[in-house]
């Protein structure tokens, strides 16, 4: 489709001055919800993501549960203030979608296999949005399940790469997945860089593709470095009540 | 869960460590695929039957005319739904569409809407006032790879859709002017990973022994691409279905373009 012409890169630097291959600013905390198994708050560059963990739990309905492992539920959601136009509640065909590819890439880490018949939800709550959400969801969601000590293969860092007038560059902002020509959001078991979620729009060639991956999965790596440091900071900072 | 696939499953693993598959197709090979297009041709504004190997799908195209998208109030606009009918499996329930036909859905849009396969702008009719292409996914016997199936049913109903007669604002039905502008031909190939060998267009026996799928729909470059699955994939596993894909998309195009 025809997109406006809008000029998303000048003399090397992006709209909010970032280089090509620069992530927004990331900050995560970890603990921050008391009812919860386990929790996470993301900031990612204007993007505010809440994720919780309940479980391992006795999953109902019945008929949903699996006598070998546990099943992971994911429940995606866009807060209807979350962007500027705002967002009917409630489950639309993209959330849907994005649940259910997140469910699957943390089903690939946690070791479902420990509690047969139980299930682990997983709650996603995107407060503030301005792209790249998916990712930053799941970056909240692995840490939100390492703090409520489900026994994990390794976390789960996600990050996307796109291309915008026509270069390739890590973590797209809103104006430059409006405008631009690509999106490519993956998520990466960190350490084996082994990927458990890959979705691409847009017009990329094998080359640029492959030049985008690499660009995506050296910007989990570097979501991945943060996230460990909020849970050894969690842990450092745990304070024995009573 | 499903006791009957959980004991198939290490038999088809087994097989695919022996470079073999349960139908003797070889790992970069297609069942066979037909296409009947205008198969409701008599009242749909355009419809394609596909099968592949005994997964069946019906789509049909339906023209409306509507209001464009605020962001873009020269361009038509195109909807993609997907309905796995009870009647294609036992698995698959009436109702609302759930995750499996969202993201069937999804897929097959992204595809289609990303490579600009349809000439959006010919759509415009008046100021407020666009043709609304509604591409209708139909599943009616599933067994395997429902995402190709659907996607090269969708392209092919759009190649056979018209564009019926518009008078006095109303919409003559059963008249036609023009075909639909359809400008390429994006098609999905989708592989599984079944220990840690790469396979194109699994089947049913094979969907419940993957690990995980890759779908890459492509024209000239690639346009859409989605990973299923709770498995993992490793950079040359997908560089390597990014491969395959282009490659099976070649034939599976050719036969879309013709009759």
């Amino acid at each position: 489709m025809e997109k406006p012409d809008m000029e998303l890169i000048k003399d090397g630097k992006r709209l909010d001055g970032r280089r090509p291959d620069e992530l927004r600013e990331i900050k995560i905390e970890v603990g921050v919800l008391k009812r919860a198994t386990g929790s996470a708050y993301v900031e990612w560059g204007k993007n505010k993501v809440l994720a919780a963990v309940y479980g391992p739990r006795e999953l109902h309905p019945k008929f949903l549960r699996n006598p070998t492992k546990a099943v992971l539920r994911c429940i995606y959601n866009l807060a209807p203030f979350s962007v500027e136009d705002r967002k009917r509640p409630g489950p639309d065909r993209r959330s849907v979608e994005i649940s259910k590819v997140s469910a699957e890439a943390l089903s690939s880490v946690v070791m479902l296999e420990r509690y047969p018949n139980a299930g682990i939800d997983v709650y996603i709550e995107i407060l503030q949005a301005d792209a790249g959400t998916r990712c930053v969801g799941l970056t909240a969601a692995s840490v939100a399940l390492a703090d409520a000590g489900i026994p994990m293969k390794d976390i789960v860092a996600a990050c996307a790469a796109g291309k915008i007038s026509g270069e390739i560059v890590l973590d797209l902002m809103k104006e430059e997945d409006n405008y631009g020509e690509s999106d490519l959001p993956i998520a990466v078991m960190s350490r084996k860089k082994d990927v458990v979620l890959l979705q691409m729009d847009g017009k990329l060639t094998r080359e640029e593709f492959k030049k985008a991956y690499e660009l995506a999965v050296n910007g989990a790596t570097q979501v991945y470095e943060i996230q460990k440091a909020a849970l050894l900071k969690s842990v450092n900072d745990v304070k024995i009540e009573g | 869960m499903d006791i009957e696939a959980y004991l198939r499953r290490d038999y088809v693993t087994n097989l695919i460590k022996e470079g073999k598959r349960l139908d003797n197709r070889k790992f970069d090979e297609y069942r066979k695929l037909e296409i009947n297009k205008g198969y409701v041709g008599e009242k749909a504004d355009g419809s394609a039957y596909v099968s592949l190997g005994d997964t069946k799908v019906l789509v049909g195209i339906s023209m409306d005319v509507g209001e464009p998208y605020p962001d873009a109030p020269t361009s038509g606009v195109m909807t993609v739904n997907a309905e796995l009918r009870p009647m294609a499996s036992p698995h698959f329930e009436a109702g609302p569409p759930g995750e499996e036909a969202t993201e069937l859905a999804r897929v097959v849009d992204r595809g289609i809407r990303e490579s600009g396969a349809i000439d959006t702008e010919k759509l415009f009719i008046e100021e407020d006032k666009v043709w609304v292409v509604f591409v209708d996914i139909h599943v009616l016997d599933h067994y395997g790879n429902m995402i190709d199936a659907s996607g090269i049913g969708a392209i092919a109903a759009l190649l056979d859709a018209k564009i019926p007669k518009y008078e006095d604002n109303k919409i003559i039905r059963g008249e036609h002017t023009v075909k639909l502008p359809v400008t390429c031909t994006p098609i999905p190939c989708t592989t599984a990973k079944i220990a840690d060998c790469v396979i194109v267009d699994p089947d049913m026996d094979e969907e419940y022994a993957m690990d995980s799928r890759l779908t890459v729909a492509t024209t000239d470059t690639i346009n859409a691409m989605q990973k299923g699955g709770q498995g993992t994939l490793r950079e040359e596993e997908v560089l390597d279905a990014i491969d395959l894909s282009f490659k099976c998309a070649k034939d599976i195009r050719r036969l879309v373009e013709g009759n």
